[in-house]
């Protein structure tokens, strides 16, 4: 069973916890739209997204125990 | 000072292996500008005078206040109300004589940027907005520079070094990592969010270290890269970043489109819209005092018969805002868009003299809750 670690950052932690694991997930896109499920109030934040430490800007493949992060954009000095 | 003194103040640091006196000249020759004197620009000037960097700039367009002083620890309750760049140079004086520095009380902004920019080999970012951040940023792209950046929120923050020169080509910039500006109300700052005071003291280290890296030559630095650190459980996350020849279509290609960018408007930091819901809406209906302003075209759907208001379409607001007296202003439309806008509007007019609400997800959003309370 694919198992992929999500990592939430600054506010978003505040939403969704410091971190979850999560199982039978094949792809960012799926793996978006089940949080924003799980965490409703997502849908609001604006926020990057990493796969095992590189940053993607499309659906991108999963694969087994990798780590996905979610970071939002800090303005704070 | 004489060759002694010198040696005696950089001794330190000049016997380290890989530094050396030749590390100490390209210190003392560098020239560095600093945007922002709060919670990162504050140990960041104070390492790298310490250090011995030869010519520093300082902007900084506010004055202290006590609530800085939890974290910016340059300043003191003597300097409260005075500006912060002028506090900033007393201080760092008396640190280092020798160093040279150059005082810029204002804000930076597309006009200014360049000028000021110009002058000095890198950029240390420690500012507190959006709008700055992309246009230090870009201004750094465009110029050529390097740049520093830190930033931080609550108990994190984020260092990395951008726009450096390798193998002839530039790493990756601030716009590679978050290509678009948020709008300011999308994210939190400081004075709502909350920042803990020795973050931007551990950040702002960071910084200077990296600054003192590049200018010497010395280490690995955070190029392609972002650091996170979180002060709760000591977590560091690195990130890759990749220059992407996308993101170099989104930064101005000359003076006159970085002239022509507005960034104040992009991140649209000036105005925040207060938006209310359901419930509050209905809380000031029945209060009664308050003017509600329908900001839709005449014969839009679905017409409102349920509580008092006054109508004035958008397009006519500001032609008409005189005639609002009220101490309290309500705005709704059928989304919220057209009224979030309209709020924007008339708080630009009005100021701090009124308050001024947005009935967010519109009439559309209150009429689903009102037929579910039923």
């Amino acid at each position: 069973m694919m198992r992929v670690e999500v990592l939430f950052f600054g506010k978003l932690s505040e939403i969704a916890g410091a971190s979850l694991v999560i199982d039978n997930i094949k792809t960012t896109d799926q793996l978006l739209e089940q949080l924003r499920l799980q965490f409703p109030s997502l849908a609001a934040e604006k926020y990057i997204v990493a796969v095992d430490k590189k940053t993607i800007t499309e659906n991108t493949t999963l694969s087994e125990n990798c780590t996905v992060a979610l970071l939002p954009p800090f303005s704070g000095g | 000072m004489n060759n002694d003194r010198l040696y005696e103040r950089y001794q330190r640091q000049l016997i380290l292996q890989g530094f050396g006196a030749e590390g100490q000249q390209k210190l003392l020759s560098a020239s560095v500008l600093v945007i922002g004197t709060g919670g990162l620009g504050c140990p960041v000037l104070q390492y790298l005078v310490a250090a011995g960097v030869g010519s520093i700039g300082i902007v900084d367009d506010d004055v202290v206040a006590l609530s800085n002083l939890h974290r910016q620890v340059l300043y003191n309750v003597q300097m409260i109300g005075r500006p912060k760049a002028d506090c900033a140079l007393e201080v760092l004086q008396q640190l280092n004589p020798q160093t040279r520095f150059s005082i810029y009380n204002e804000r930076l902004t597309n006009k200014n940027a360049v000028n000021i920019l110009s002058s000095y080999d890198l950029v240390i970012d420690g500012s507190d907005n959006f709008a700055t951040r992309y246009l230090v940023n870009d201004a750094c792209v465009l110029l050529n520079k390097p740049l520093v950046y830190g930033a931080i929120s609550q108990y994190e923050g984020q260092v990395a070094v951008f726009n450096m020169l390798q193998n002839n080509e530039r790493s990756a910039n601030y716009r590679d990592l978050f290509p678009y500006p948020p709008k300011e109300a999308e994210v939190l700052n400081c004075a709502e969010a909350g920042v803990l005071g020795v973050l931007p003291g551990i950040i702002g280290s960071m910084m200077a270290n990296e600054t003192i890296k590049l200018i010497t030559g010395t280490g690995k630095l955070l190029m392609n890269r972002l650091l996170t650190y979180n002060t709760l459980n000591n977590q560091t996350y690195e990130l890759e970043i990749t220059a992407g020849a996308e993101t170099r279509s989104l930064i101005p290609a000359t003076e006159d489109e970085l002239l022509q960018t507005d960034y104040e408007f992009l991140c649209s930091s000036a105005t925040v819209v207060n938006e209310i819901d359901t419930n509050t809406f209905n809380t000031i209906i029945a209060e009664g005092t308050a003017a509600i302003v329908d900001v839709r075209e005449k014969d839009e759907q679905p017409v409102v018969t349920a509580f008092n208001h006054i109508q004035m379409p958008l397009k006519s607001l500001k032609q008409h805002a005189s005639w609002l007296t009220e101490e309290t202003i309500v705005v709704f439309c059928l989304s919220g868009k057209r009224s979030a806008q309209a709020a924007k509007q008339l708080t630009e007019l009005f100021g701090a003299s009124k308050k001024i609400y947005s009935l967010k997800g519109g009439i559309q959003q209150w009429m689903l809750e009102q037929k579910q309370t039923v």
